[in-house]
């Protein structure tokens, strides 16, 4: 590892920031209404909006965890990123494009459409902010994990600086950029991850003479566990522990609210079609891709060394490019990883600023009846005041086992928001009772089952070890809390009585989801 | 939205007319075979994943692919062909049928005067 050369790894790094900046600063609107501060003005075309999807969606667990999860444990890495991309096709089939057509900024306005506004907003809202949260505290913590590897930094306050840089650097791009500086940085990011790991790609394919089977072999031979690498089972134990955890994933993607928030970016539903189409064939490519540098790392850098490097598993990309073209490579690379975070944070942050300000201040607090520009005010307020908690919970979660962190938001997404998108926009019976009932129950079931399980107690790796609390057997509640959230939304639906105008609501929602007509549109600037 | 929406009056006579009904069932008798197949295969992968991993070892003759790793790359391809497959019949079959629909509702919205 002395081959790490922090200099230039910071040198790229900080080219990265200047560009971003300087874009964010270009496309700002000071004045910006709140069409264009949440939602970019509705003016990005799909194929821009499919880009910066996969930008917002190739967290750097995507591209690091991954590569080093195939480069350790072989097949079980590929497991988990077929999840995160089958579940692109839930979103695409079912959900982007009717929610384009219904909603303006956020999930809650789908849901309030013809459910009863208040308690259903405060409802998503709060599902929406504890999504945000989770990935948020885990993509920080990540972030503090990530620089003694890239960056040559090492100690608690060290760390505990890039955390703080990270979102300072979070909430400006944010504040100033809106929706539209956001979008930007997730479209650079997403160019230069997708182009940097095809490149590496490349360069390994290249140097097996583009024989699969030869790479494979070289992996196999490279590892402590030979033959084993080329199937399940070194990493996932449990069978009943990988269902949950892949129905949370494949269930999980289409209610992450910062992916839903990206789908009103676009003029029209046809444009929300073209995004997740271009996000699917980017996501793909780019998982194919980790698969042949995941087993290059293993091959060629060795997954005994991998395990030893700093950052563990995190390191494998880094030391593979470190292996395949020196430092400048390896700095390009660790640079790209690190944008990837920020990238990630921004889109985090201004989805639970919108929720808070359009849905708890503007709808719920002053009941609509708002001054023109205040509630952009609060969105932006609020930014400030996400990325402190964000900056704190990085840093006491520093030193945690983050991945449950991940796979909580997922499955909160999956039980609190999915079966309430799916009812709302499928079943015409449906009703206030039942989304309340199947968001909060599925919402406080996800995060009870996770205080109750081995992730937080009762085991060497949990959070708390020296304590045993831990009733439920598996480190994912999905298997449990998403089809309770179902059920539940099924049963307080029987239970509660519809509101007198239920009806037209519905008729009116379900004719603007399938035919697009009174959707927003584009803005005029 | 207030109750003198024209849109909202006119969406009772949209949704039980003909036209809209025949929209409506014939996204249903698109959309729901082709999630119930891509779930039902995904969950059948993972399934056999974890309860079955020796099957997905076995080898294909003396080469290092392994039953599991063809099972893997058939789910981006069946991911990929069934996006394909969906953006070529919203494009062409939906929208078209789509359209008319929401331009009748957006002219009867002008008509009612805003």
């Amino acid at each position: 590892m002395e081959e790490i050369n922090p200099l230039i790894n910071m040198i790229v790094f900080g080219a990265f920031v200047a560009v971003t900046l300087f874009i964010v600063f270009r496309v700002s609107r000071r004045k910006a209404s709140e069409n264009e501060f949440y939602a970019a003005g509705r003016s990005f075309s799909g194929r821009q909006n499919g880009v910066a999807i996969a930008g917002d969606y190739l967290s750097a667990a995507s591209f690091l965890g991954i590569c080093g999860a195939i480069a350790v444990a072989g097949y079980d890495g590929f497991l988990y990123s077929i999840g995160f991309l089958v579940a692109w096709l839930v979103a695409l089939l079912l959900v982007a494009e009717l929610l384009r057509n219904t909603g303006r900024f956020t999930m809650a306005d789908v849901l309030s459409f013809r459910l009863k506004q208040r308690p259903v907003r405060m409802a998503a809202a709060l599902a929406t902010l504890a999504v945000c949260f989770f990935y948020l505290v885990a993509q920080m913590a990540g972030a503090g994990g990530l620089v003694a590897l890239l960056m040559g930094f090492e100690g608690t306050l060290a760390t505990s600086i890039t955390i703080a840089v990270v979102g300072i650097l979070m909430i400006v791009y944010v504040i100033v950029g809106g929706m539209k500086g956001t979008t930007w940085v997730q479209i650079i990011k997403a160019v230069l991850l997708i182009a940097g790991a095809g490149i590496m790609t490349l360069i390994v394919l290249f140097m097996v003479q583009f024989d699969f089977n030869e790479l494979l072999a070289r992996a196999v031979e490279a590892s402590p566990d030979g033959e084993a690498i080329l199937a399940p089972g070194l990493k996932y134990t449990n069978p009943v522990d990988f269902l949950s955890l892949g129905l949370a994933l494949v269930l999980g993607t289409a209610g992450l609210p910062h992916v839903l928030m990206r789908f009103y970016t676009v003029p029209s539903a046809k444009e929300a079609r073209r995004s997740v189409v271009w996000a699917i064939w980017l996501i793909g490519i780019f998982y194919l891709f980790t698969l042949v540098l995941g087993f290059g790392a293993g091959a060629l850098v060795g997954p005994e060394t991998i395990r030893d490097a700093p950052g563990g598993e995190n390191a494998a990309a880094p030391l593979l490019a470190l292996a395949l073209g020196g430092p400048v490579l390896m700095a390009v690379i660790s640079a790209i990883a690190f944008a990837t975070i920020l990238a990630v944070v921004a889109g985090l942050a201004i989805t639970a600023a919108t929720s808070f300000a359009h849905d708890i201040y503007a709808s719920i607090i002053k009941r609509g009846d708002v001054q023109p520009g205040a509630e952009v005010k609060v969105a932006r307020i609020t930014v400030v005041v996400i990325g402190v908690i964000a900056i704190l919970g990085g840093i006491l979660a520093q030193n945690q086992n983050v991945a449950f962190l991940v796979a909580l938001a997922f499955a909160v997404a999956a039980s609190a928001n999915l079966p309430t998108i799916i009812y709302s926009l499928f079943w015409r019976r449906f009703n206030t009772g039942g989304a309340l009932w199947s968001m909060y129950g599925g919402l406080i079931a996800c995060v009870l089952l996770i205080v109750l399980s081995p992730v937080v107690s009762g085991r060497e790796t949990s959070i708390f070890p020296d304590a045993d609390f831990a009733i439920f057997p598996l480190a994912n509640p999905g298997i449990v809390s998403i089809p309770l959230a179902f059920v539940l939304g099924v049963v307080g639906t029987l239970l509660s009585k519809p509101s007198a105008d239920h009806a037209v609501k519905q008729a009116e929602m379900e004719v603007r989801s399938f035919t697009g007509a009174g959707a927003e549109k584009a803005s005029d600037h | 939205m207030p109750e003198s929406d024209p849109i909202a009056e006119r969406s009772l006579q949209m949704q039980a007319s003909p036209e809209f009904q025949r929209l409506r069932s014939a996204f249903m008798r698109f959309i729901v075979p082709l999630t119930v197949l891509f779930l039902v295969w995904y969950l059948a992968y993972v399934l056999i994943a974890g309860f079955a991993p020796d099957f997905f070892a076995t080898r294909l003759g003396d080469s290092y692919i392994t039953i599991g790793l063809l099972f893997g790359l058939a789910q981006f391809v069946s991911t990929f062909a069934i996006t394909m497959l969906y953006s070529r019949w919203a494009n062409r079959v939906y929208d078209r049928d789509a359209e008319p629909l929401r331009e009748q509702m957006e002219h009867a919205a002008m008509a009612g005067g805003r």
